[in-house]
């Protein structure tokens, strides 16, 4: 199966270890990745005033790109904030003829709303199959007891974006599963991280984070994985400064999905981005035995 | 001191303009409460989310001009998916931090951010800071 | 002619509430024939299933059984229970409805209703009048087994009418399996009949009393307070069941999951009313009155508890409501919390409730024992295709639709047929019986004006 691929800016730099993984990851199950010749940031976040066509000009201008150059008509993205953005463009320029024009006539193209944004994890449950994933499994991550942790733009609002249960979601974990670990199910598993909050407010992504961290080693995670990098970014990070202020907090390292799914097709983990890990991943990896990376050994 | 409610304190301009912006029709709250008991920032808000739309429906806008509250959503979207008046309280934020911007400037300073976290936090931390803080 | 007039004096009522029986009783009195229908086994509706009834802490049963009672044994009610109608044709004065009785698998003209089976049945499983609670149960090596309240070969309830029983094929292990088979070994007189078939019955009669009742939203819609999956999160009616002194747990009061004593409970109101957005935008008028009575009767059998109820606004328009609902907060100190639950999710044992007080702005949480929900009422299973069979209307949301809210809300848009109970919309024990009584009195005055000898118009 052939789709556009939009990376996406963080996962085309600070990320390119999670991307480096997904390409891998997604060629080794049958799913070919395009990416776009040409393509520009999607802003990041979904513009909320409801005028503010400027803010769609963005992500409507990667959807043209998406169809006039790119083939097929569906474009996936392994980041869920970009998912978020696009996703929502999407259905906003589908259903508002007028704004639809206005943004048309100031990107200068004709966009109706022809191409399909569709997930990557979405695409890997539906299209391609976690059974598929699962027969392409090499070293199965037995015994590997991870919290899935989907953050928000991958489910809300649900009537746009979710193709999962927004309450109760298990995409990520059945994927998980199906390579071989043992999903740990955890309450905070849709609630928010913080997101851009960290630029301005870290005090406050702090107890965020922990809320949901604590949560999950409460229910039994020794890891967590995650698909938005921001979301693994501030989950990763913020344990330095948990632990300065709560004493006995035990670190856990914080995977991005496409890593975990490297290392249990068997593939060659080496630049998956650890050595960007605030809290080092492969300790843990080694004791399970599923290191097979070869850089910093 | 008693606050005064009038036709014209309730319908002044700044309520307006928040409606227009956010496209949110305020007197369908009916104060619930459920945005603010699922905020994940709401034990940081100065403000609950739900009194956000309260004070604006008591025309009292100028309130939530100063509050901390408005610049401490994450836009999550918990709070519209489970409004069960399908208002979408992350616009109304949006709307106030733009009321303010206009009138101040960005509440975000750029120049504070070292080259050193330029390249170290992922690209869409700032981007998502820039679009929401900065006009 | 003779025909016309030998059934156009009979009238079937379908579903035997509340309303349904005051309707039945109110026509048979006056010495008219009662066709009685209702898809369970036996008569009482929701009524039967709850412990006390508000605002007078009533015991459900004692004020029910009499009725129940009256209506199991009145020369002019036939009584078809464990019954739903297949068709309705013809018209006002003559119309023809063929039921079908659903297999109980007991032969119930030989039954003695002695309960010798369903003591002896092996088989424990969820009972839909308990609302399918799984009550733990320590085994003898010390692990916790969840089984249901009720046998595969049950009565309703103790104070059942009828009396017996019926086998649930979904569990029941002959069915299932091939074995077991010993209700049919302790039976003393031979009534169990596994080859029983489903049987039909016509009826004609000249009016038709629908009291069709009302179901619960279900909490599987309920994502956020836990979609029917976290243990220990349960709906008003099973509450009901576990206040009630005939219910799985004899009225002691046991949370599901480990059958510990709840010290914190919580009520969470307006779940899926009051809600356009995601589900009902009425309000479903009863919850306030019975999370208060729930709350009370908690509160009754574990004093040293501590009951709260997550509100947005407290509805008690009845006789004798308001000063109810203030006694729950007065004599017996429950936490009325002015906020709409976000959510519910299971930590440690316990169930955390999230809201926030909106009187004081401070978001609050609860490690609750036990949380129960006060869902949305919807119009009870089948309302939809019963409307169909007889060509009338229901709304959006599936009520029946009278033919004036305000002036006719007995009617319906086809003559002969009228409306009774919670059907048309939420209502309390009150409404619904004084609408059995209106919709017996239309078609009192429509058997009067025929007088058994004239056509009817």
């Amino acid at each position: 199966m052939k789709v556009s691929y939009f990376p996406g800016c963080t996962l085309n730099t600070t990320g390119k270890g999670f991307d480096n993984a997904v390409r891998a990851a997604a060629a080794a199950v049958g799913l070919e990745l395009v990416e776009l010749p040409e393509w520009n940031c999607c802003g990041a976040t979904f513009p909320l005033i409801v005028d503010n066509m400027l803010e769609l000009a963005a992500p409507a201008h990667v959807l043209v790109a998406v169809r006039d150059e790119c083939e097929g008509s569906i474009v996936t993205t392994a980041c869920t904030t970009c998912y978020n953005v696009l996703k929502r463009t999407n259905v906003f320029m589908r259903g508002h003829e007028e704004e639809r024009e206005r943004i048309n006539a100031f990107i200068e193209a004709e966009y109706d709303g022809e191409v399909e944004v569709k997930d990557i994890v979405h695409l890997l449950r539906d299209d391609v199959g976690f059974d598929a994933v699962q027969q392409k499994v090499q070293e199965p991550l037995q015994g590997l007891k991870v919290a899935s942790y989907y953050g928000c733009m991958v489910l809300r609002p649900p009537d746009e974006v979710a193709y999962d249960d927004p309450d109760h979601p298990q995409s990520l974990d059945d994927l998980m599963a199906a390579l071989g670990a043992t999903p740990v199910d955890f309450p905070h598993k849709n609630e928010c991280c913080g997101a851009y909050l960290a630029v301005k407010a870290p005090d406050v992504t702090r107890e965020m984070v922990y809320t949901i961290l604590r949560s999950a080693q409460a229910a039994g995670a020794e890891a967590i994985v995650t698909n938005c990098p921001l979301c693994q970014f501030n989950l990763d990070k913020q344990q330095a400064e948990i632990r300065k202020s709560r004493a006995g907090y035990q670190s856990v390292p914080v995977f991005y999905f496409s890593q975990l799914m490297g290392l249990a097709l068997g593939l060659d983990a080496s630049d998956y981005g650890w050595e960007r890990h605030y809290i080092d991943a492969r300790p843990l990896l080694r004791d399970k035995g599923f290191w097979n990376g070869t850089a910093d050994d | 001191m008693r606050v005064r409610l009038s036709a014209e304190s309730l319908h002044n301009e700044l309520v307006h303009r928040i409606e227009e912006y956010s496209g949110q029709d305020l007197m369908a709250c009916y104060q619930c409460g459920k945005c603010a008991a699922g905020c994940p920032v709401a034990f940081a808000m100065d403000m609950l989310p739900s009194q956000v739309i309260r004070y604006a429906q008591l025309g009292l806008v100028d309130k939530l001009l100063d509050s901390k509250t408005i610049w401490l959503c994450a836009a999550c979207q918990t709070c519209y998916t489970r409004c069960p008046k399908g208002i979408d309280l992350s616009r109304i934020m949006e709307a106030l931090r733009e009321i303010v911007m206009y009138e101040e400037g960005s509440h975000m300073n750029y120049d504070a951010i070292s080259p050193e976290e330029l390249m170290e936090w992922p690209q869409q931390a700032f981007i998502g800071g820039f679009r929401k803080y900065t006009v | 002619m003779t025909e016309a007039s030998d059934n156009s004096n009979r009238v079937l009522v379908v579903g035997a509430g509340i309303a349904g029986m005051q309707a039945a009783l109110d026509i048979a009195n006056s010495g008219y024939e009662v066709v009685l229908v209702d898809r369970w086994p036996s008569i009482g509706g929701h009524m039967h299933q709850l412990s006390e009834t508000f605002p007078t802490l009533d015991c459900a049963q004692c004020i029910l059984t009499p009725r129940t009672v009256d209506v199991g044994r009145h020369e002019n009610i036939k009584l078809r229970v464990y019954s739903e109608i297949e068709e309705i044709s013809g018209e006002m004065g003559d119309f023809w409805v063929r039921i079908r009785r659903k297999p109980a698998y007991v032969n119930w003209d030989v039954c003695t209703a002695c309960g010798a089976c369903t003591e002896k049945c092996p088989t424990v499983i969820p009972v839909e009048f308990d609302r399918d609670l799984e009550l733990a149960k320590t085994m003898r090596s010390g692990k916790v087994r969840y089984a249901g309240t009720g046998k595969a070969i049950y009565t309703l309830s103790p104070q059942a009418v009828p009396k017996k029983p019926v086998i649930d094929i979904d569990y029941c292990t002959y069915f299932q399996k091939g074995a077991c088979r010993l209700c049919e070994k302790v039976c003393p007189v031979g009534a169990i009949d596994y080859e029983q078939e489903p049987a039909w019955f016509e009826e004609r009669v000249g009016a038709i009393i629908l009291a069709t009742g009302y179901e619960l939203y279900p909490l599987e819609n309920l994502g956020e307070y836990g979609g029917g999956r976290v243990p220990d999160v349960i709906d008003a009616l099973a509450m009901e069941r576990l206040l009630s002194a005939s219910g799985p747990t004899s009225g002691i009061m046991r949370r599901p999951s480990d059958g510990q004593e709840p010290k914190e409970v919580v009520w969470i109101q307006c779940a899926g009313s009051r809600d356009p957005e995601l589900a009902m935008p009425y309000c479903s008028k009863i919850c306030c009155m019975y999370s208060a009575k729930q709350a009370m009767l908690y509160k009754h059998k574990v004093h040293d508890g501590q009951a709260y109820v997550f509100y947005i606004d407290i509805r008690s328009a009845g006789k004798r409501y308001e000063e109810f609902v203030q006694r729950a907060m007065e004599e017996d100190r429950v936490l009325y919390v002015r906020g709409k639950v976000s959510k519910v999710f299971r930590e440690n044992g316990k169930v955390m409730v999230w809201a926030v007080d909106t009187l004081t702005g401070l978001p609050v949480e609860v490690a609750a024992d036990l949380v129960v929900i006060s869902p949305a009422m919807i119009p009870s299973e089948g309302t939809r295709q019963m409307a169909e069979l007889l060509g009338l209307r229901v709304d959006e949301f599936g009520w029946w639709v009278e033919t004036d809210g305000n002036l006719a809300p007995l009617e319906t848009g086809r003559p002969g047929v009228f409306l009774a109970g919670a059907g048309t919309g939420p209502k309390d024990i009150p409404e619904a019986v004084s609408q059995g009584s209106g919709a017996a009195g239309k078609v009192l005055s429509l058997f009067s004006r025929w007088g058994g000898v004239e056509t009817p118009d």
